[in-house]
Protein backbone atom coordinates (compact mmCIF):
# COMPACT_ATOMS: atom_id res chain seq x y z
CA UNK A 1 0.00 0.00 0.00
CA UNK A 2 2.65 2.17 -0.57
CA UNK A 3 2.08 5.73 -2.33
CA UNK A 4 -0.95 5.55 -0.66
CA UNK A 5 -1.93 9.42 1.33
CA UNK A 6 -5.16 10.02 3.44
CA UNK A 7 -7.68 12.27 1.75
CA UNK A 8 -11.28 13.71 1.84
CA UNK A 9 -13.71 11.99 -0.53
CA UNK A 10 -14.11 15.41 -1.87
CA UNK A 11 -10.59 16.54 -2.47
CA UNK A 12 -10.01 13.55 -3.79
CA UNK A 13 -12.50 13.89 -7.06
CA UNK A 14 -11.08 17.23 -6.95
CA UNK A 15 -7.83 16.62 -6.99
CA UNK A 16 -8.55 13.90 -9.86
CA UNK A 17 -10.51 16.27 -12.12
CA UNK A 18 -6.80 17.93 -12.25
CA UNK A 19 -5.07 14.76 -12.99
CA UNK A 20 -7.55 13.98 -15.41
CA UNK A 21 -7.04 17.41 -17.25
CA UNK A 22 -9.50 19.99 -15.87
CA UNK A 23 -8.93 23.25 -15.90
CA UNK A 24 -12.11 25.14 -15.56
CA UNK A 25 -14.28 25.01 -12.54
CA UNK A 26 -17.42 26.89 -11.75
CA UNK A 27 -19.91 26.69 -8.65
CA UNK A 28 -21.50 28.14 -5.95
CA UNK A 29 -20.84 26.95 -2.48
CA UNK A 30 -23.25 24.04 -0.54
CA UNK A 31 -22.96 21.76 1.91
CA UNK A 32 -21.65 19.22 1.80
CA UNK A 33 -19.38 19.75 -1.16
CA UNK A 34 -17.95 22.47 -0.02
CA UNK A 35 -14.12 21.03 0.12
CA UNK A 36 -14.82 20.69 -3.77
CA UNK A 37 -14.60 24.56 -4.77
CA UNK A 38 -12.14 24.74 -1.47
CA UNK A 39 -9.93 23.03 -2.90
CA UNK A 40 -10.48 23.34 -6.58
CA UNK A 41 -9.88 27.68 -6.05
CA UNK A 42 -6.79 26.26 -4.71
CA UNK A 43 -5.10 24.33 -7.04
CA UNK A 44 -6.49 25.28 -10.47
CA UNK A 45 -4.01 28.71 -10.02
CA UNK A 46 -1.24 26.53 -9.46
CA UNK A 47 -2.26 25.07 -12.31
CA UNK A 48 -2.74 27.77 -14.62
CA UNK A 49 -6.51 26.94 -14.48
CA UNK A 50 -9.54 29.17 -14.02
CA UNK A 51 -11.84 28.56 -10.74
CA UNK A 52 -14.40 30.88 -10.50
CA UNK A 53 -17.56 31.03 -7.83
CA UNK A 54 -20.56 31.86 -9.67
CA UNK A 55 -23.14 34.17 -8.02
CA UNK A 56 -25.58 30.89 -8.15
CA UNK A 57 -25.99 27.34 -9.67
CA UNK A 58 -27.52 28.48 -12.70
CA UNK A 59 -24.75 30.91 -13.67
CA UNK A 60 -22.30 28.40 -12.46
CA UNK A 61 -24.01 25.75 -15.11
CA UNK A 62 -23.81 28.03 -17.52
CA UNK A 63 -20.51 28.70 -17.53
CA UNK A 64 -20.22 25.25 -17.67
CA UNK A 65 -21.80 25.38 -21.56
CA UNK A 66 -19.59 28.00 -22.24
CA UNK A 67 -16.37 26.35 -21.41
CA UNK A 68 -17.45 23.07 -22.68
CA UNK A 69 -18.72 24.63 -26.43
CA UNK A 70 -15.35 25.97 -26.41
CA UNK A 71 -13.61 22.52 -26.18
CA UNK A 72 -12.50 22.56 -21.87
CA UNK A 73 -12.19 19.90 -19.94
CA UNK A 74 -14.95 21.66 -16.96
CA UNK A 75 -16.38 20.61 -14.20
CA UNK A 76 -19.28 22.05 -11.58
CA UNK A 77 -20.17 20.29 -8.48
CA UNK A 78 -23.23 20.68 -6.22
CA UNK A 79 -25.39 19.12 -3.33
CA UNK A 80 -29.11 18.04 -4.04
CA UNK A 81 -30.47 21.56 -3.73
CA UNK A 82 -28.36 23.12 -6.20
CA UNK A 83 -28.38 20.33 -8.87
CA UNK A 84 -32.56 21.04 -9.18
CA UNK A 85 -31.48 24.45 -9.58
CA UNK A 86 -28.95 22.86 -12.75
CA UNK A 87 -31.09 21.15 -14.57
CA UNK A 88 -32.10 24.02 -16.94
CA UNK A 89 -28.52 24.15 -17.94
CA UNK A 90 -27.76 20.49 -17.87
CA UNK A 91 -30.80 20.18 -20.36
CA UNK A 92 -29.56 22.54 -22.71
CA UNK A 93 -26.19 21.04 -22.74
CA UNK A 94 -27.81 17.75 -23.80
CA UNK A 95 -29.52 19.34 -26.71
CA UNK A 96 -26.06 20.81 -27.77
CA UNK A 97 -24.55 17.71 -27.24
CA UNK A 98 -21.42 19.39 -24.71
CA UNK A 99 -19.05 17.56 -23.01
CA UNK A 100 -18.78 18.17 -19.50
CA UNK A 101 -18.55 16.43 -15.16
CA UNK A 102 -21.24 17.20 -12.97
CA UNK A 103 -20.69 16.10 -9.87
CA UNK A 104 -23.95 15.72 -6.95
CA UNK A 105 -22.65 15.12 -3.71
CA UNK A 106 -26.65 14.33 -2.29
CA UNK A 107 -27.91 15.50 0.79
CA UNK A 108 -31.51 14.97 2.30
CA UNK A 109 -34.30 16.32 0.30
CA UNK A 110 -36.73 17.63 -0.39
CA UNK A 111 -36.37 21.37 -0.38
CA UNK A 112 -33.73 22.35 1.90
CA UNK A 113 -33.75 19.16 3.58
CA UNK A 114 -30.96 18.55 5.87
CA UNK A 115 -27.11 18.79 5.33
CA UNK A 116 -26.71 14.46 5.82
CA UNK A 117 -25.92 12.12 3.27
CA UNK A 118 -28.63 10.87 0.81
CA UNK A 119 -29.38 9.05 -2.44
CA UNK A 120 -32.31 11.05 -3.04
CA UNK A 121 -31.36 12.37 -6.05
CA UNK A 122 -31.46 8.71 -7.90
CA UNK A 123 -34.36 9.75 -10.43
CA UNK A 124 -33.45 13.01 -10.65
CA UNK A 125 -29.95 12.01 -11.91
CA UNK A 126 -30.96 8.93 -14.13
CA UNK A 127 -33.78 10.18 -15.77
CA UNK A 128 -32.23 13.28 -17.45
CA UNK A 129 -33.65 15.92 -14.64
CA UNK A 130 -34.43 18.46 -16.78
CA UNK A 131 -37.15 18.30 -19.80
CA UNK A 132 -36.96 16.84 -23.32
CA UNK A 133 -35.57 13.46 -24.20
CA UNK A 134 -32.23 13.13 -22.87
CA UNK A 135 -29.93 11.05 -20.27
CA UNK A 136 -26.76 11.57 -18.20
CA UNK A 137 -23.83 9.13 -17.89
CA UNK A 138 -24.19 8.47 -14.18
CA UNK A 139 -21.08 6.34 -11.85
CA UNK A 140 -21.86 5.92 -8.44
CA UNK A 141 -18.46 5.81 -6.32
CA UNK A 142 -17.98 3.96 -3.40
CA UNK A 143 -15.02 4.44 -1.57
CA UNK A 144 -12.64 8.22 -1.53
CA UNK A 145 -10.99 5.93 -4.49
CA UNK A 146 -13.36 5.64 -6.85
CA UNK A 147 -14.42 9.61 -6.05
CA UNK A 148 -10.88 9.67 -7.50
CA UNK A 149 -10.73 7.19 -10.32
CA UNK A 150 -14.53 7.51 -11.58
CA UNK A 151 -13.88 11.30 -12.14
CA UNK A 152 -10.75 10.53 -14.19
CA UNK A 153 -13.10 7.97 -15.69
CA UNK A 154 -15.84 10.62 -15.76
CA UNK A 155 -14.03 13.20 -18.23
CA UNK A 156 -13.23 10.65 -20.89
CA UNK A 157 -16.50 9.25 -21.33
CA UNK A 158 -18.00 12.99 -21.30
CA UNK A 159 -15.61 13.60 -23.80
CA UNK A 160 -15.99 10.18 -25.78
CA UNK A 161 -19.75 11.06 -26.21
CA UNK A 162 -19.97 14.72 -25.94
CA UNK A 163 -22.69 14.20 -22.91
CA UNK A 164 -22.39 15.61 -19.50
CA UNK A 165 -21.37 12.69 -16.95
CA UNK A 166 -22.76 12.88 -13.51
CA UNK A 167 -20.70 11.90 -10.83
CA UNK A 168 -23.06 11.30 -8.39
CA UNK A 169 -21.55 10.83 -4.47
CA UNK A 170 -23.29 11.73 -1.06
CA UNK A 171 -22.42 13.60 1.87
CA UNK A 172 -20.72 11.02 4.03
CA UNK A 173 -18.82 10.04 0.36
CA UNK A 174 -17.51 13.83 0.43
CA UNK A 175 -16.87 13.92 4.04
CA UNK A 176 -14.60 10.57 4.77
CA UNK A 177 -10.98 10.16 4.68
CA UNK A 178 -9.63 7.09 3.46
CA UNK A 179 -6.78 5.73 2.10
CA UNK A 180 -6.38 6.80 -1.59
CA UNK A 181 -3.85 6.28 -4.15
CA UNK A 182 -3.65 9.32 -6.48
CA UNK A 183 -5.12 8.13 -10.14
CA UNK A 184 -2.47 8.30 -12.95
CA UNK A 185 -3.86 10.33 -16.46
CA UNK A 186 -5.51 8.22 -18.98
CA UNK A 187 -3.36 9.73 -21.67
CA UNK A 188 -6.34 9.57 -23.81
CA UNK A 189 -7.15 12.38 -26.43
CA UNK A 190 -10.16 13.80 -28.41
CA UNK A 191 -10.41 15.49 -31.09
CA UNK A 192 -12.76 18.26 -30.60
CA UNK A 193 -13.66 19.66 -34.18
CA UNK A 194 -16.95 20.86 -33.35
CA UNK A 195 -15.82 23.37 -31.19
CA UNK A 196 -16.24 27.15 -31.07
CA UNK A 197 -12.32 27.90 -31.51
CA UNK A 198 -12.31 30.54 -33.40
CA UNK A 199 -13.39 29.90 -37.29
CA UNK A 200 -10.38 31.65 -38.81
CA UNK A 201 -10.22 29.50 -42.07
CA UNK A 202 -12.63 26.83 -41.33
CA UNK A 203 -16.72 27.56 -41.50
CA UNK A 204 -18.16 28.78 -38.21
CA UNK A 205 -19.49 25.76 -36.26
CA UNK A 206 -22.86 26.72 -34.19
CA UNK A 207 -23.96 24.96 -31.21
CA UNK A 208 -27.21 25.59 -29.97
CA UNK A 209 -30.48 23.61 -28.28
CA UNK A 210 -33.10 25.41 -30.67
CA UNK A 211 -34.44 23.87 -33.42
CA UNK A 212 -37.34 25.38 -35.15
CA UNK A 213 -36.75 24.88 -38.95
CA UNK A 214 -37.22 22.71 -40.63
CA UNK A 215 -39.95 20.98 -38.52
CA UNK A 216 -38.33 17.99 -38.57
CA UNK A 217 -34.79 18.74 -37.30
CA UNK A 218 -35.50 18.20 -33.61
CA UNK A 219 -36.73 14.57 -33.95
CA UNK A 220 -33.80 14.16 -36.31
CA UNK A 221 -31.23 15.42 -33.57
CA UNK A 222 -33.68 13.39 -31.11
CA UNK A 223 -33.16 10.10 -32.96
CA UNK A 224 -29.04 11.18 -32.85
CA UNK A 225 -29.05 11.27 -29.13
CA UNK A 226 -31.14 8.19 -29.28
CA UNK A 227 -28.67 5.93 -30.98
CA UNK A 228 -25.89 7.61 -28.54
CA UNK A 229 -27.62 6.56 -25.76
CA UNK A 230 -27.99 2.76 -26.70
CA UNK A 231 -24.53 2.90 -28.00
CA UNK A 232 -23.43 3.72 -23.58
CA UNK A 233 -25.89 1.53 -22.82
CA UNK A 234 -24.51 -1.36 -24.94
CA UNK A 235 -20.80 -0.74 -24.14
CA UNK A 236 -20.57 1.34 -20.43
CA UNK A 237 -22.67 -0.60 -18.47
CA UNK A 238 -20.31 -1.13 -14.89
CA UNK A 239 -20.93 -2.77 -11.94
CA UNK A 240 -19.49 -5.16 -9.15
CA UNK A 241 -20.34 -8.40 -8.17
CA UNK A 242 -19.25 -9.52 -4.72
CA UNK A 243 -20.11 -13.11 -4.19
CA UNK A 244 -23.16 -13.24 -6.27
CA UNK A 245 -22.09 -16.75 -7.85
CA UNK A 246 -23.97 -18.95 -5.16
CA UNK A 247 -26.01 -16.53 -3.84
CA UNK A 248 -29.38 -17.29 -2.58
CA UNK A 249 -30.14 -14.06 -1.54
CA UNK A 250 -29.16 -11.39 -3.13
CA UNK A 251 -28.40 -7.29 -2.18
CA UNK A 252 -28.54 -4.61 -4.55
CA UNK A 253 -27.18 -1.50 -4.15
CA UNK A 254 -24.74 1.67 -4.87
CA UNK A 255 -22.84 4.13 -3.10
CA UNK A 256 -22.86 4.19 0.33
CA UNK A 257 -25.13 1.57 1.10
CA UNK A 258 -23.17 -0.68 -1.00
CA UNK A 259 -20.89 -0.56 1.89
CA UNK A 260 -23.33 -1.24 4.59
CA UNK A 261 -24.17 -3.98 2.13
CA UNK A 262 -20.81 -5.36 1.83
CA UNK A 263 -20.09 -5.66 5.60
CA UNK A 264 -23.00 -7.34 6.20
CA UNK A 265 -22.62 -9.86 3.30
CA UNK A 266 -19.09 -10.59 5.14
CA UNK A 267 -20.67 -11.55 8.74
CA UNK A 268 -23.65 -13.33 7.07
CA UNK A 269 -21.17 -15.46 5.19
CA UNK A 270 -19.50 -15.93 8.43
CA UNK A 271 -23.02 -17.55 9.64
CA UNK A 272 -23.00 -19.92 6.63
CA UNK A 273 -25.62 -17.91 5.15
CA UNK A 274 -25.58 -17.82 1.43
CA UNK A 275 -26.23 -14.16 -0.11
CA UNK A 276 -23.73 -11.52 -2.35
CA UNK A 277 -24.24 -8.03 -3.10
CA UNK A 278 -24.33 -6.67 -6.49
CA UNK A 279 -23.36 -3.01 -6.78
CA UNK A 280 -24.03 -0.37 -9.50
CA UNK A 281 -20.99 1.59 -10.79
CA UNK A 282 -23.11 3.15 -13.44
CA UNK A 283 -26.92 4.22 -12.74
CA UNK A 284 -27.10 5.38 -15.83
CA UNK A 285 -26.73 3.12 -18.32
CA UNK A 286 -27.96 0.51 -15.65
CA UNK A 287 -26.73 -2.41 -15.73
CA UNK A 288 -29.77 -4.18 -16.26
CA UNK A 289 -28.46 -7.70 -18.02
CA UNK A 290 -25.49 -8.59 -15.77
CA UNK A 291 -28.32 -8.27 -12.41
CA UNK A 292 -30.44 -10.49 -14.28
CA UNK A 293 -27.89 -12.90 -14.86
CA UNK A 294 -27.07 -12.17 -11.05
CA UNK A 295 -30.21 -12.45 -9.56
CA UNK A 296 -31.22 -15.58 -11.65
CA UNK A 297 -30.91 -18.49 -8.80
CA UNK A 298 -31.98 -15.67 -6.01
CA UNK A 299 -34.57 -16.23 -3.71
CA UNK A 300 -34.71 -13.23 -2.62
CA UNK A 301 -33.69 -9.94 -3.72
CA UNK A 302 -33.36 -6.81 -1.69
CA UNK A 303 -32.68 -3.17 -2.67
CA UNK A 304 -30.91 -1.64 -0.09
CA UNK A 305 -30.98 3.03 -0.66
CA UNK A 306 -30.57 5.71 0.97
CA UNK A 307 -34.11 6.80 -0.15
CA UNK A 308 -37.27 5.43 0.42
CA UNK A 309 -37.17 3.56 -3.11
CA UNK A 310 -35.43 5.09 -6.15
CA UNK A 311 -33.09 2.89 -7.71
CA UNK A 312 -35.85 -0.69 -7.06
CA UNK A 313 -37.90 0.38 -10.13
CA UNK A 314 -34.66 -0.15 -12.53
CA UNK A 315 -34.24 -3.27 -10.22
CA UNK A 316 -37.87 -4.41 -10.64
CA UNK A 317 -37.28 -3.61 -14.24
CA UNK A 318 -34.12 -5.49 -14.78
CA UNK A 319 -34.87 -9.09 -12.92
CA UNK A 320 -36.85 -11.65 -14.34
CA UNK A 321 -39.38 -12.02 -11.73
CA UNK A 322 -39.80 -8.69 -9.58
CA UNK A 323 -42.27 -10.34 -7.36
CA UNK A 324 -38.66 -11.83 -5.62
CA UNK A 325 -37.19 -8.01 -4.85
CA UNK A 326 -37.97 -6.21 -1.70
CA UNK A 327 -37.14 -3.08 -0.28
CA UNK A 328 -35.24 -1.39 2.82
CA UNK A 329 -34.26 1.87 2.89
CA UNK A 330 -33.35 5.11 5.52
CA UNK A 331 -33.90 8.62 4.14
CA UNK A 332 -33.36 12.20 5.45
CA UNK A 333 -29.67 11.63 6.48
CA UNK A 334 -30.49 8.29 8.16
CA UNK A 335 -27.72 5.42 6.88
CA UNK A 336 -29.26 1.94 6.93
CA UNK A 337 -27.95 -0.21 9.41
CA UNK A 338 -25.69 -3.73 8.90
CA UNK A 339 -27.95 -5.26 11.49
CA UNK A 340 -31.11 -4.50 10.15
CA UNK A 341 -30.33 -6.36 6.89
CA UNK A 342 -28.87 -8.46 8.55
CA UNK A 343 -32.05 -9.83 10.27
CA UNK A 344 -34.06 -9.26 7.10
CA UNK A 345 -31.59 -11.76 4.77
CA UNK A 346 -32.36 -14.26 7.85
CA UNK A 347 -36.42 -13.66 7.98
CA UNK A 348 -36.10 -14.38 4.17
CA UNK A 349 -34.54 -18.03 5.28
CA UNK A 350 -37.20 -19.14 7.25
CA UNK B 1 -9.09 -5.78 14.69
CA UNK B 2 -12.08 -3.84 14.01
CA UNK B 3 -11.93 -0.59 16.83
CA UNK B 4 -14.70 1.60 15.96
CA UNK B 5 -13.42 4.94 17.73
CA UNK B 6 -15.34 8.43 18.27
CA UNK B 7 -12.66 11.16 19.81
CA UNK B 8 -15.12 14.02 21.09
CA UNK B 9 -14.07 17.91 22.77
CA UNK B 10 -13.97 20.87 22.12
CA UNK B 11 -13.40 22.82 18.43
CA UNK B 12 -9.99 23.40 18.72
CA UNK B 13 -8.79 20.89 21.11
CA UNK B 14 -7.54 19.36 17.77
CA UNK B 15 -9.83 15.71 18.02
CA UNK B 16 -10.53 15.96 13.90
CA UNK B 17 -6.50 16.50 13.79
CA UNK B 18 -5.92 13.84 16.41
CA UNK B 19 -8.35 11.17 14.51
CA UNK B 20 -6.65 12.02 11.40
CA UNK B 21 -3.27 11.15 12.83
CA UNK B 22 -4.35 7.88 14.69
CA UNK B 23 -5.80 6.65 10.23
CA UNK B 24 -2.44 8.34 8.93
CA UNK B 25 -0.33 5.52 11.14
CA UNK B 26 -2.59 2.36 10.65
CA UNK B 27 -2.39 3.16 7.26
CA UNK B 28 0.84 3.03 6.77
CA UNK B 29 0.76 0.05 8.80
CA UNK B 30 -1.28 -1.38 6.47
CA UNK B 31 -4.83 -1.24 8.04
CA UNK B 32 -8.26 -0.18 6.28
CA UNK B 33 -9.32 3.09 7.94
CA UNK B 34 -12.23 5.86 8.09
CA UNK B 35 -12.84 9.07 9.14
CA UNK B 36 -15.21 11.42 9.10
CA UNK B 37 -16.04 14.67 11.19
CA UNK B 38 -19.31 15.65 12.42
CA UNK B 39 -20.43 18.56 10.68
CA UNK B 40 -23.63 20.69 10.25
CA UNK B 41 -25.14 22.78 13.37
CA UNK B 42 -23.26 20.85 16.40
CA UNK B 43 -20.37 22.20 14.88
CA UNK B 44 -21.63 26.04 15.40
CA UNK B 45 -22.20 24.76 19.49
CA UNK B 46 -18.35 24.36 19.95
CA UNK B 47 -18.19 20.76 20.59
CA UNK B 48 -16.40 18.52 17.69
CA UNK B 49 -15.67 15.05 17.17
CA UNK B 50 -14.42 12.45 14.82
CA UNK B 51 -15.72 9.33 14.15
CA UNK B 52 -12.69 6.92 13.31
CA UNK B 53 -13.06 3.60 11.99
CA UNK B 54 -9.55 1.00 12.18
CA UNK B 55 -10.11 -2.52 11.14
CA UNK B 56 -7.99 -5.42 9.09
CA UNK B 57 -11.32 -5.49 6.68
CA UNK B 58 -12.37 -3.03 4.48
CA UNK B 59 -14.91 -0.58 6.30
CA UNK B 60 -18.69 -0.32 5.73
CA UNK B 61 -20.66 1.79 7.10
CA UNK B 62 -17.87 5.26 7.87
CA UNK B 63 -20.31 6.46 10.67
CA UNK B 64 -20.06 5.27 14.80
CA UNK B 65 -22.85 4.81 16.32
CA UNK B 66 -21.49 1.82 18.46
CA UNK B 67 -18.19 2.99 19.30
CA UNK B 68 -15.57 0.07 20.56
CA UNK B 69 -13.58 3.07 22.22
CA UNK B 70 -14.07 6.67 23.11
CA UNK B 71 -11.76 9.59 23.90
CA UNK B 72 -13.33 13.00 25.63
CA UNK B 73 -11.63 15.96 26.27
CA UNK B 74 -14.59 17.82 27.48
CA UNK B 75 -17.60 17.63 29.84
CA UNK B 76 -20.30 17.50 26.77
CA UNK B 77 -18.65 15.33 25.18
CA UNK B 78 -18.39 12.53 28.23
CA UNK B 79 -22.25 13.19 28.59
CA UNK B 80 -22.67 12.85 24.77
CA UNK B 81 -20.88 9.81 24.01
CA UNK B 82 -20.61 8.12 27.48
CA UNK B 83 -23.71 5.94 27.60
CA UNK B 84 -23.12 4.62 23.85
CA UNK B 85 -19.82 2.88 24.61
CA UNK B 86 -20.44 -0.84 23.97
CA UNK B 87 -20.12 -2.99 26.58
CA UNK B 88 -16.31 -4.54 27.05
CA UNK B 89 -15.39 -0.93 25.73
CA UNK B 90 -12.64 2.03 26.34
CA UNK B 91 -13.68 4.94 27.63
CA UNK B 92 -10.52 7.66 28.10
CA UNK B 93 -11.61 11.11 29.87
CA UNK B 94 -9.73 13.71 30.20
CA UNK B 95 -10.01 14.44 34.47
CA UNK B 96 -7.83 17.64 33.49
CA UNK B 97 -11.18 19.78 32.27
CA UNK B 98 -13.44 17.11 33.35
CA UNK B 99 -14.54 17.80 36.81
CA UNK B 100 -17.20 14.33 37.29
CA UNK B 101 -16.12 10.48 37.21
CA UNK B 102 -17.91 8.44 34.64
CA UNK B 103 -20.62 6.05 35.75
CA UNK B 104 -20.22 3.63 33.81
CA UNK B 105 -18.99 0.18 35.23
CA UNK B 106 -19.19 -2.24 32.14
CA UNK B 107 -16.66 -0.79 30.39
CA UNK B 108 -12.84 0.14 31.12
CA UNK B 109 -12.54 3.89 32.15
CA UNK B 110 -9.47 5.71 32.03
CA UNK B 111 -8.50 8.45 33.87
CA UNK B 112 -5.82 11.04 31.78
CA UNK B 113 -4.71 14.48 32.69
CA UNK B 114 -4.29 14.92 29.15
CA UNK B 115 -3.75 19.21 29.51
CA UNK B 116 -1.54 18.30 32.80
CA UNK B 117 0.33 16.00 30.78
CA UNK B 118 0.49 18.35 28.07
CA UNK B 119 1.53 21.41 30.31
CA UNK B 120 4.44 19.40 31.96
CA UNK B 121 5.69 18.69 28.39
CA UNK B 122 5.92 22.37 27.41
CA UNK B 123 2.46 23.50 25.46
CA UNK B 124 -1.43 24.66 26.38
CA UNK B 125 -2.47 23.01 23.36
CA UNK B 126 -1.34 19.58 23.11
CA UNK B 127 -4.10 17.79 25.30
CA UNK B 128 -4.92 15.90 22.02
CA UNK B 129 -1.49 14.07 21.62
CA UNK B 130 -1.79 12.55 25.13
CA UNK B 131 -5.40 11.69 24.43
CA UNK B 132 -3.63 9.67 21.56
CA UNK B 133 -0.65 8.38 23.31
CA UNK B 134 -2.63 6.92 25.89
CA UNK B 135 -5.39 5.29 23.21
CA UNK B 136 -2.11 3.42 21.78
CA UNK B 137 -0.69 2.20 24.46
CA UNK B 138 -3.67 0.73 25.58
CA UNK B 139 -4.34 -0.90 22.27
CA UNK B 140 -1.16 -1.20 19.92
CA UNK B 141 -3.29 -3.12 17.39
CA UNK B 142 -4.44 0.25 16.74
CA UNK B 143 -0.37 1.47 15.63
CA UNK B 144 2.32 1.98 17.06
CA UNK B 145 4.01 4.54 18.95
CA UNK B 146 6.82 5.46 16.20
CA UNK B 147 4.08 5.35 13.36
CA UNK B 148 2.38 7.98 15.18
CA UNK B 149 4.93 9.85 15.69
CA UNK B 150 5.95 9.00 11.42
CA UNK B 151 2.03 10.18 10.82
CA UNK B 152 2.36 13.55 12.38
CA UNK B 153 5.02 14.58 9.53
CA UNK B 154 2.15 14.12 7.40
CA UNK B 155 -0.98 15.06 9.60
CA UNK B 156 0.19 18.33 10.83
CA UNK B 157 -0.27 21.23 8.25
CA UNK B 158 2.99 22.88 7.46
CA UNK B 159 2.85 26.12 9.49
CA UNK B 160 2.23 23.81 12.70
CA UNK B 161 5.00 21.15 12.22
CA UNK B 162 7.64 23.67 14.19
CA UNK B 163 4.80 22.20 17.05
CA UNK B 164 6.35 18.41 16.41
CA UNK B 165 8.97 18.01 18.96
CA UNK B 166 6.79 19.04 21.64
CA UNK B 167 3.98 16.56 20.07
CA UNK B 168 6.19 14.04 20.40
CA UNK B 169 7.33 14.74 23.70
CA UNK B 170 3.31 14.55 24.68
CA UNK B 171 2.69 11.49 23.11
CA UNK B 172 5.35 9.66 24.82
CA UNK B 173 5.03 10.64 28.00
CA UNK B 174 1.50 10.06 27.65
CA UNK B 175 2.48 6.57 26.33
CA UNK B 176 4.58 5.55 29.07
CA UNK B 177 2.40 6.62 31.65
Amino acid sequence: MSGQILMKGNEALGEAAIIAGCRFYFGYPITPQNEIPAYMSRRLPEEGGTFLQAESEIAAINMVFGAAAAGARVMTSSSSPGMSLKQEGLTYIAGAELPCVVVNIMRGGPGLGNIAGSQGDYFQSTRGGGNGDYRNIVLTPATVQEMADLTVLAFDLADKYRIAVLVLGDGYLGQISEALTLPKPTGKVFEKPWALTGAKGRKPNKIASLRLVPETSLEELNLVLDEKYKEISASECMHESYLTDDADFLLVAYGTSSRICREAVTELRAEGIKVGLFRLITAWPFPAAALQKAAVNAKNILTVEMSLGQMIEDVKLSVKDPEKVDFYGRSGGMLPETDEIKRRIKAYGN
Amino acid sequence: MHERIIIAGFGGQGVIMAGKLLCIAAMNEKKYVSHIPSYGAEMRGGTANCSVVISDKEIGSPTVPKPTIVVVLNTPSLTKFEPIVQPGGLLIYNSSLIDRKPERTDITVIDLKANDISEAEGSTRAANMAAIGKLIALKPDIASLDSVIKALEVAISARNRKHNDVNIKVLTAAYNQ
